[in-house]
């Protein structure tokens, strides 16, 4: 399909939304609050059904808190959650995820001590095993590398692997919403080109909605259909992708020296 | 060497018991990194339970034959313990979790002090006996005036306990139960990403380590033949030591920690002194920490980033 095909496309499950009322996810007026420190004070954004949006910012803006607090873990001390109509700012984390969402968390979070095998059937705890041979396919055939180690330990794997099979776990469930939080981070820009474009196929192709943390905002910007900037807990400035990459406010803060790592798109 | 034979047999009995109810200790452990001071007295409760449900299958029922009896006595034991465990965890952990890391353990010791108490209020302070019954056994060798004697209940211990730990390990390994029991081990939050209910799956290991005991309580009680209230502190403090031994969070660990107890205590009083024999156990545990400060088998506390 052409990509200019997708963007009807992607301009057409917009217009849906946009008729229905209901971004997929909504977050409004989300504060959340490490004992009495504000991490993110009022956070609005939204998230509409097959949209890659990303949310960039400096380091301790509040990004990953952002994306625990959708899951709540933390739980928002105000403000509402909503995803698919419902209210979520309230629920408990394993039962956010049995609504449809799947993350790929800081710091990569594998299980150090299972087999990469045993780290994906965790991933795929919800659907309790009916799609996981061809899930596992799937995730094989994105990153080849991880079928190469499905019995290694994969607390022994580089972080390139583990950060594959991060996202790998997180695709076994079939998500709806797929939260990526620094996909990039610590990897070769080779590595790094190899999963943006997974996502972009993953978005592409099975049409899943993916909400992408990122601190490597060039190609982030690139590769989303919108993008929000966090600045100490607080949106700042929205606008599609392209919009936020000509911002000179935001290339002063994010992208000065960005451009010379290997264009991925 | 007859001796030695005979020593071997009945240290592994008693470690196989003490492996059992180091279990417990390691998998709670594991899963929230607090020490269940309670469940030595579990073990204690479950012997009572055993014996109680053993004079009514037998007294009251008629049952008569000894094997359908003991069965019976095992599957009512497991059960009734696991809900003493399920509730301990409920009522007496839960609340706290998320507390200061002091809170749980100084739960753990009321709550022992409660259950040894409360089976001294209900069954009173002496000892209660079992009827005997599965005497004899096996003479392995015979000569030079000393037998080697395989008892029955021995066999049926070492049996019962091979056989559980099989099963068990299985579990643990091949379900997702117990994928989900490691993975909470290794990571809640993440865990809990997954979907996984993290506050079920540790009241699932509180059960199935109070079964565990449940079963060194039984086998426990028909090896000695009688139980007290204040039973369970010196072989839980034991098991307790066998899991710290075999390195605590280790699920291998801990019936080898409990097979090196038992064994221990057993060559000790044979060679050495009966009286030293607890002095034994435990000095070896300072020596092997010393030299291996996460125990036999305990991972050391570095992972790669």
């Amino acid at each position: 399909m052409s990509v200019a095909g997708i963007n009807v496309l992607v301009e057409e499950t917009r217009a849906r939304q946009a008729a229905a009322g209901a971004p997929l996810l909504a977050v409004s007026g989300v504060s959340t609050y490490y004992g009495s420190v504000a991490a993110l004070r009022g956070v609005d954004l939204t998230v509409g059904e097959g949209e890659i949006v990303t949310l960039i910012g400096a380091n301790g803006a509040g990004k990953s808190t952002l994306m625990m607090t959708i899951f709540g873990a933390p739980q928002a001390r105000s403000g509402t959650i909503t995803y698919a109509g419902q209210d979520i700012t309230r629920l408990p984390t394993h039962a956010i995820a049995r609504l449809g969402l799947a993350q790929s968390p800081e710091g990569r979070r594998v299980f150090p001590r299972m087999s990469v095998f045993e780290n994906l059937q965790m991933g795929a705890s919800l659907n309790g095993g009916r799609t996981f041979a061809p899930d596992l396919e799937r995730v094989c055939g994105l990153f080849p590398r991880l079928k190469e180690r499905l019995q290694q330990r994969a607390g022994t794997m580089s972080g390139g692997e583990q950060q594959m099979l991060a996202i790998g776990r997180a695709l076994m469930s079939r998500p709806r919403l797929l939260l990526l939080d620094e996909p990039s981070l610590g990897l070769a820009p080779l590595v790094v080109k190899g999963i943006f474009d997974a996502i972009r196929d993953l978005n592409r192709t099975d049409g899943m909605t993916i909400f992408l943390v990122e601190q490597n905002a060039y190609h982030a910007l690139k590769l989303a259909h919108r993008g929000y900037v966090l600045v100490n807990g607080r949106v700042t400035m929205s606008g599609t992708g392209r919009q936020l990459l000509d911002d000179p406010a935001v290339k002063a803060a994010y992208l000065e020296g960005g451009h010379g790592a290997a264009p991925g798109a | 060497m007859d001796v030695f034979l005979q020593q071997l047999i009945n240290g592994l009995t008693l470690g196989s018991i003490y492996g059992l109810i180091a279990i417990g200790y390691t998998m709670v452990f594991g899963i929230i990194g607090m020490v269940n001071f309670a469940h030595g007295d579990v073990f204690m409760v479950s012997s009572f339970i055993a014996l109680i449900a053993f004079l009514i299958l037998t007294a009251w029922l008629g049952i008569s034959s000894v094997a359908l009896a003991l069965l019976l006595v095992l599957v009512i034991s497991m059960a009734l313990t696991a809900l003493w465990g399920w509730a301990i965890e409920r009522v007496a952990y839960r609340p706290l979790r998320g507390s200061f890391r002091l809170a749980p353990l100084i739960s753990a010791i009321g709550v022992s002090i409660f259950l040894s108490n409360f089976v001294q209020v209900a069954q009173g302070a002496r000892n209660k006996s079992l009827p005997p019954m599965l005497e004899g056994g096996i003479a392995l060798t015979q000569g030079e005036g000393y037998t080697v004697f395989l008892s029955y209940k021995q066999c049926l211990i070492v049996g019962v306990t091979v056989a559980l730990l099989t099963g068990f390990w299985y579990l643990v390994q091949r379900t997702p139960f117990g994928r989900a029991q490691r993975a909470c081990e290794q990571d809640r939050k993440m865990a809990a990403l997954l979907g996984i209910d993290v506050d079920r799956t540790i009241s699932l290991t509180f059960v199935l380590g109070a079964a565990l005991a449940a079963v060194a309580g039984v086998l426990y009680l028909l090896y000695y033949g009688v139980v007290s209230f204040s039973d369970g502190f010196v072989p839980g403090v034991k098991a307790f030591t066998a899991a710290v031994l075999g390195g605590i969070g280790s699920l291998p660990g801990a019936v080898l920690g409990g097979l090196i107890i038992g064994l221990i205590e057993v060559f000790w009083s044979a060679y050495f002194s009966i009286e030293y024999k607890d002095v034994a156990a435990f000095s070896i545990l300072a020596i092997v920490l010393i030299f291996m400060p996460s125990g036999i088998l305990g991972r050391a506390e570095v992972e790669k980033v």
